[in-house]
Parts: C-alpha cells; structure tokens; sequence
C-alpha cells in the first residue's frame, strides 16, 4: 500500500498541550487553571439571540464573507474602540474563530519558502498554519527581561529578504504581554522599513488592564500591510459558538475569502446573529468580566510576589507566565507533579514555544475561590520543592 | 474604586481588607477610609447575611403584599409607609409605580401568623384601602445569588 500520509502534515509535532492534557482531563476532581477559554457563560442575552434566529428560521448558508449587518456591527465596534476604518462590505470576512483566521490569511499571502516571523512564546496554530502554507516559520524568542514584548531589535535580526509576514500576538497567550503604543511604534518601523506584512492577532484585546489596547493598524502606514483579527470567543465568552473575523487590505481579503469560501462556505448563522447582538448589546458584560479578571490578575500577582515566585506583572489576556526556574526541573515535571500531589492543573510554557521552557502558564479564567485553593496548594507544593533542594 | 468596591462587598462582605486592597489595586488603608466613608454617608446600610431559612428546621414563611393607600395631603405616602414599616414583622417597604402603591414583604412563622398581621394590623390602618397577599412558595434566587445551585464547569481540563 502507498503511504496514504502528507509528510508535510506528518512532519507537524501535535500540540504539546495535548500530551499534558491526557493526564489531566483523568484527574476529574483538579482545579483547572489550564484552560484558554473565560469562566464566563455567555451572555443570557446573547444566547436568547442565538435561540431566536432559530426560532425564526435562519437556518441556512449567509453570504461567504457574512451577514453584512454583522460586518457593519463589527467596522461600527473597530472604530468606536481603536478608530479603525474598514469598509463592510470588502474588507471584513467572518470566520470560524480566529484560528481559521489565522490560517486561511497565511495560505492567502504565503508562497513558498517565504518566511513568517513568530514571536514565542505564542499560540500554538502559527507556526503550524505557516508550515502548512508553505511558509517558513522564522521564531523570535521573547524575553522575561523584555516582560515578553516583541523588541524592534529583535525584529530587525530576524528579518531576511525572504521575510513576508509578521505575526503580531498581543496581548498574548500565554504570557499575558502587551504592546503598548512606543512599543508598536519601534515595531511598525521596522516593519515599513523592511516591507513586511503583518497579522494582528488582537483576540485578547478587550483584556488590557493597562491603559487601552492599541492596534498596529491605527498606526500610520500600517492598514495597508496589517491583517487583524479578532473574534466573540474571549471577550464576550463565545467559544464554543466559533466565531472569529478578518479585517484588512481588499486585495488580501479577496483572496482570503476565496480559501474560506472553499473550505467552510460561511461561518455558523446562529452564531452571526448572536454576535450582532454581542456587538451592539455586550459592553456591559464586557466591562463585568474584565473586571472579575483584573481582580483575579492582581490576585495573583501578589499571590506570587508573597510567595517568592518569580513573575513579571502581566497586563493583559487571562493568563500569568510565573517562571520556575529556582526548582531546576522542565515545565512539564513541575506541572506533572503539582498535578498529581496537589491537583492542579497548570500548562506547561514549552507547549508555546521552546523558549517557553522554565514557565508555566497559569489562568485565572477560574472562581476567585479556586484560584485561592489552587494558590494556598501552590505555595505548600513549592514549599516543598524547595526544602527538597535544600 | 467606589463602585467596583460597592459591588464586590455587596455579594461578600467577609471578605477581608487585605484581599479588597490587592484586587483593587490599592492600600489597605484606602479600603479602610472608603468603608468608612460610605458607612458615614449612609450609602452602606448594614452587612447581612443571606439566609437560605428552608434548608432550616425553622418554619418561616415569606410574603409580598401589595397596599393601596390613600396618601396623605402634604405628607404623599411617607407617613403610612412609616406607619406599616414600624412593624417589626415587616422586612421591607416599597412605593411602587402601576397598579398598588406600596409593597410591603414580610416575615412570619405561619401562614396564620401573617394572615393575622393583615388582617388584623395592615388592612385595618385608616390610609389602607385595599391588600392583596401573595405567599412565596419557593426562593430560586436572592439578591444576586441562586439558591441550590451546582455549579458545573464544562470546560476541558487544558485548552491553549
């Protein structure tokens, strides 16, 4: 028999999350603080939207690109929060989540050997989709002395003539980094200077708790090369209904709605209709659970600090990406351990990048009573490590 | 600092002054001043407990009661809801808009009882020209908290 197998695909590690997850989801009675998706139910109001579309009938296929109220909902939101202009009816595509963002954007701008620049420790699909794409994965390490932002120097040492595109994902998962405006700017040049494009991966950009989230594509000369995405799963707590959009370029937009429209067809209608809901109705709820996650945020920031861990104060995302290195074990035997003696579930930072290594990512989208369980267990557990090491 | 303090305290008020500080982002002493502050200015009223009394063994019964008064020339409803809130047996007093004009909630150890506190107190009042009595038969959720709940997380255990 021929080998019924893509060896480009075969040639893709799994996730590295997936391992870990195997253990964990044996261990029915842990705290989770693994988890990349808000605590949060969706919104009653939203869902009621979802239910009624049904109830009415839309249940069939909308335009590939989508409801064009839903887009005009989402250029109206992009412009009230970072002043962005983007025209509805040609430089908006609703996805399937971000991820499929993610992924038709670099099959629509790739060619091969063309290399995407990634900064990590970031989301696992990036580099994946390059590959995927026929693009060249070029990793940038983040550093915990740089808080994790994405330096204009490091940038400019990655670069090639065969540099096409730039991942941006910030605020981040799993660091819980941001980028705040100078930090963009010294990016942005380099980006102009060297004629790179780049994808904004914004999903997390509700969650900022320090100042306001900015977006490369305000910056001047930025709209043309910048593909952003977002999405309904993070801030209005819609994972499960799967969906994400693409702003940017028509001429990149064209193409990439000719992928989605191959490969999907439409994103799911209920979900179309609840996320106008979202976008017109949500920024209440939005406000509500960003607070409960800044509260949680400073929480454990002190957590740690009391603790003696050592921790950069994140400011964006759900997440915080306290570094282990003092215990002298990888990631994944810190986290195995905490799992099985304390029952904890964390991630280990590997999962996001090699450079990953020696940190955990930890999430506080979880109750204020089970972070407190799972941090007064942390600090026993640590404390033992470290009596352990003498 | 205010609202969100208002807002965690109105659903927990045990929770501790050091905690209040760290999740707001500010001193322990800011907490304290702010607590007293909104204490002096009468806006925190009280630090209850929210009760569930049916998993009790106490016999407690709970109604609404919708009045219609005749209010009083110079004085509109204060002085009658001043008279019915007095009761001890009263929990709370409302003026409401629509089709009555206070509603009144209390509390009492029978049916009987508060048939009789009706009957006997409330309807008999000069002001009062009507009451209709509507006894709680279950309590789903109270001030903001679902009684009976089990809350589930359906989450996977690791997700990126």
């Amino acid at each position: 028999m021929k080998n019924p197998l893509s060896d480009m695909c075969v040639a893709i590690k799994p996730s590295g999350i997936r391992k870990f997850f195997d253990v964990a989801s044996e261990m029915k009675d842990a705290i989770s603080l693994g988890v990349g998706e808000p605590d949060f139910d969706t919104p009653q109001h939203i869902r009621d939207e979802g239910v009624y579309s049904l109830q009415k009938g839309h249940t069939h296929y909308t335009s590939n690109s989508g409801l064009k109220e839903l887009k005009a909902e989402i250029c109206n939101y992009l412009h009230r929060k970072y002043g962005l202009e983007y025209d509805f009816n040609s430089e908006v595509l609703v996805t399937v989540g971000g991820s499929e963002a993610i992924d038709i954007a670099m099959r629509a701008m790739l060619n091969p050997g063309e290399e995407v620049i990634i900064p990590q420790p970031s989301f696992v699909s990036y580099e994946p989709c390059a590959v995927l794409a026929g693009g060249k994965p070029v990793v940038v390490e983040l550093r915990a002395e740089d808080e994790f932002r994405l330096k204009a120097r490091q940038l400019r040492d990655a670069v090639t003539e065969k540099s096409k595109l730039l991942v941006l994902p910030f605020p981040n998962n799993p660091t819980g980094a941001i980028m705040e405006r100078a930090d963009l700017e010294a990016i942005a040049e380099v980006v102009i200077e060297n004629d790179l494009y780049v994808l904004s991966d914004e999903i997390y950009s509700e969650m900022t708790y320090k100042g306001e989230h900015v977006s490369i594509t305000s910056l001047p000369g930025m709209r043309d090369r910048t593909i952003l995405i977002n999405g309904f799963s993070k801030s209005y707590a819609m994972t499960g209904w799967r969906l994400g959009y693409a702003c940017g370029p028509r001429l990149i937009l064209e193409q990439m709605t000719k992928v989605h429209q191959f490969a999907i067809m439409c994103a799911p209608t209920t979900s179309q209709y609840a996320a106008i809901d979202a976008l017109r109705n949500g920024d209440e709820d939005v406000k509500r659970m960003c607070t409960a996650y800044n509260q949680r945020r400073r929480y454990l920031v002190n957590a740690f600090r009391e603790m003696d861990l050592d921790c950069f104060e994140p400011y964006g995302a759900f997440y915080i990406f306290p570094s282990i290195k003092e215990f002298g074990m990888t990631g994944e035997e810190f986290a195995l351990r905490f799992l099985e003696e304390e029952r904890v579930a964390v991630v280990p930072g590997s999962a996001f990048g090699d450079c990953g290594e020696g940190y955990l990512r930890i999430s506080y989208a979880a109750s204020m009573e089970n972070l407190k369980t799972a941090m007064s267990r942390l600090e026993r557990f640590i404390g033992r490590l470290r009596a352990e090491r003498g | 600092m205010r609202e969100e303090l208002l807002s965690l305290i109105e659903t927990n008020s045990r929770i501790d002054l050091k905690e209040l500080a760290v999740i707001l982002g500010v001193e322990e002493i800011d907490v304290v001043n702010e607590l007293a502050a909104l204490e002096k200015e009468g806006i925190i009223c009280g630090y209850h407990t929210l009760i569930d009394w049916d998993k009790t063994s106490l016999e407690k019964v709970t109604a609404l009661i919708e009045v219609r008064v005749t209010p009083k020339s110079g004085e509109g409803y204060d002085e009658v809801a001043e008279r019915i809130y007095n009761y001890p047996e009263v929990n709370s007093v409302y003026l409401i808009s629509g089709g009555f004009d206070l509603m009144v909630i209390l509390e009492g150890k029978s049916l009987r009882a508060v048939s009789a506190f009706v009957s006997e107190k409330l309807a008999t009042l000069d002001a009062v020209l009507s009451t209709a009595t509507h006894f709680i038969l279950k309590k789903y959720k109270d001030h903001g908290t679902i009684l009976d709940k089990n809350p589930t997380d359906e989450r996977e255990m690791i997700t990126p």
